[in-house]
């Protein structure tokens, strides 16, 4: 399987209140039209300087539309830290992302995607944002674990999903564990 | 080969004699808690995998504390309290400490061993990262997302990877100017915000032990920031006795094996650390507060789960009593029990209460306030360019408001004596 797309690139330590701030929280994740609200202003929080690297200054969601028109986020190290707000991944979803490479994931962040199944949170080996610019075009391989950037034609290995890959293959905790009869047991038990 | 406490908990509650850091097992839950951010969300998802008419597991586990956006006219805040209230109504939730009645309480991490609800060898999940706090109670503790939640509501388990467990020993006195926000900004200075991803963090030594139940968990408080799994502080007689007088339950305290296996092991001396600061914008970067008394701030902030404790207010007020501050200083106490508490704690016969008032710092309603920013009519949130010293937990970009804000993140101490000066200020100054 593949993902294919353009990339918004971020530095280390990219944390909730950047994916989504907290002003925005009130939305209703589960009413359309609030839901949508979450795509509009995902990654809002990211300082203008960092918008985009290396230059900045590039909004990941242009002004009235609620998608983004980059499909994969590279970030280095610590993606996803500070609070366990599931809007994080959620927002990134319905902005339309499909994967996020990151070196390391704070686990609250990482356990959200998964569990919630909203994203690909996928580990580089490396620290590779640096070798990426926003804009640039994509494709990640995950038969082969590795992600190339098209524009320059260099490409990088990724972690393979590990113990997680249950869940992501499964597309989230509540079908993983219909899966393995689980929740059936659990519902059956309270008729 | 022993276990750690964290260890121990889990594999009691896997049904397992030992379990192994790395693997990941079902635990069973014996608290799920959640507020009025994520509360709406996981509810909503619960409905959806288990049926509209579908019953929680269990409903004297589950507690429900909203306490983030409370005082503000934002009707989408408001609504998501409303949908708290219908649920727990539907569900027949005891445990529900709604806005507006005489049980509201205020900001859940407090308001939760307040009730007697973090007790030592449980398993605790809430909707919240900062969910970390009850680990000073010797249990395990951790914040989840909605859908990890909704889960628990429907099955009363959640998988969990078993962390391994890094440890902090701080021996020698603590000095009456060192507070826990002091050591474990320390902690996250020298390890950073990703120092301990994945892991417990355990605070042991006879610095650690001197410290009282509110302070302790200040230091499990901000496991988070370090990219911490859980805190934990092994349970002794203040424990115990502390839980005794609130918790309806009976619990098993547990302590390391002899034998215990610890990831790495760090040693500090208490008496040699000085008052610490975290500059803009990372709770990693610490720097002695005498090193940045030529940083000239707007405003202080003094509360949340971090900072917003009667301790906490009792360490501010040390220093207030009897001087004016030079910059707007907002008090936001934690919990309706601490803002009791600032009426009925004195010193020199004056009430907290009145020596803040006197001192000419604005005195908030008990809930996370401009911790978090919150909406724009949110009392001490920051709305443009201003500089703060405040006692919270994180000084991310926005994290207060603006984005173009700056927030130093500091102890009670600090803060206060930053109030009175107008810079950031060692608060050695203030205590001969
Ligand atoms: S006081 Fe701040 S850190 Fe604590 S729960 Fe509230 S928003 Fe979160």
């Amino acid at each position: 399987m593949t993902i294919t797309g353009r990339v918004y690139v971020v530095g280390d330590n990219v944390d909730t209140d950047q994916i989504i701030p907290a002003r925005h929280l009130v939305y209703n994740t589960h009413s359309p039209e609030e839901r949508k609200l979450f795509g509009k202003y995902a990654m809002s929080g990211v300082p203008d300087e960092e918008s985009g690297l290396p230059n900045g200054g590039i909004k990941f969601v242009n002004e009235g539309s609620y998608e983004s028109e980059f499909y994969i986020v590279v970030g280095g190290k610590n993606f996803g830290c500070g609070s366990s707000r599931e809007h994080a991944p959620l927002a990134l979803q319905v902005a339309g992302v499909k994967a996020v490479i990151a070196q390391s994931y704070a686990r609250i962040f990482y356990r959200n995607s998964v569990d919630g199944g909203f994203l690909m949170p996928l580990e580089s080996v490396d620290n590779i944002h640096k070798s990426f610019s926003t804009g640039d075009h994509a494709v990640i391989d995950l038969g082969n674990n590795s992600i190339t950037n098209s524009t320059t034609g260099e490409s990088f290995n990724l972690r393979s999903l590990g113990d997680a890959a249950d869940i992501v293959n499964a597309g989230g905790i509540f079908s993983y564990a219909r899966k393995i009869g689980m929740i059936k047991a659990v519902v059956s038990a309270n008729v | 080969m022993g276990m750690t406490i964290t260890e121990k908990i889990l594999a009691k509650h896997a049904g397992r004699d030992r379990v192994t850091p790395g693997e990941n097992v079902w635990v069973d839950v014996d608290i799920l808690l959640t507020h009025d951010v994520t509360g709406p969300g996981t509810i909503s998802i619960f409905k959806k995998e288990f049926g509209e008419k579908a019953k929680i597991w269990d409903n004297d586990k589950v507690v429900v504390i909203p306490d983030h956006y409370i005082f503000t006219e934002d009707q989408h805040a408001k609504r998501n309290v409303e949908f708290l209230r219908s649920f727990a109504h539907e569900q027949d939730i005891e445990n529900f400490y709604d806005v507006g009645t005489p049980r509201y309480k205020g900001v859940c991490h407090v308001a939760l061993p307040e009730e007697g609800f973090a007790r030592p060898g449980e398993v605790l999940f809430g909707t919240d990262s900062h969910t970390c706090t009850a680990g000073a109670f010797g249990e395990f503790a951790t914040g989840i997302g909605n859908t990890d939640a909704a889960f628990i509501l429907g099955t009363g388990k959640l998988w969990v990877k078993i962390p391994s467990t890094a440890r902090f020993v701080f021996d020698g006195e603590m000095p009456d100017y060192l507070m826990a926000k002091d050591l474990i900004l320390k902690i996250i200075g020298d390890i950073g915000v990703d120092g301990a991803s994945y892991q417990a963090m355990e605070f042991a030594g006879d610095a650690v032990q001197s410290l009282n139940i509110e302070e302790r968990m200040t230091l499990c408080n901000m496991v988070i920031e370090a990219g911490g799994k859980n805190g934990v502080i092994a349970p002794d007689d203040r424990t115990v006795e502390y839980v005794k007088a609130r918790s309806r339950k009976a619990f098993t305290p547990v302590q390391n094996d002899t034998d215990a296996v610890f990831a790495s092991e760090r040693k500090y001396d208490a008496s040699k650390l000085r008052p610490m600061v975290a500059k803009p914008h990372s709770p990693e970067n610490a720097e002695p507060a005498e090193n940045l008394s030529d940083v000239k701030v707007d405003q202080v902030y003094i509360g949340s789960c971090t900072g917003g404790k009667l301790t906490d207010f009792i360490a501010a007020a040390r220093i207030l009593n009897g001087r004016k501050t030079a910059v707007d200083t907002f008090i936001v106490p934690a919990t309706t029990d601490v803002a009791k508490g600032l009426l009925e704690k004195k010193i020199d016969g004056k009430p907290l209460r009145t020596i803040f008032e006197e001192a000419g710092c604005r005195i908030g309603n008990a809930t996370c306030g401009a911790c978090l920013g919150g909406p724009d009519d949110t009392f001490g949130r920051l709305n443009g360019e201003e500089i703060c010293v405040s006692t919270t937990n994180r000084n991310f970009p926005g994290r207060m408001g603006s984005k173009k804000s700056q927030v130093f993140l500091a102890s009670p101490l600090t803060a206060a004596a930053t109030a009175v000066t107008g810079k950031i200020t060692d608060p050695r100054k203030y205590l001969a």
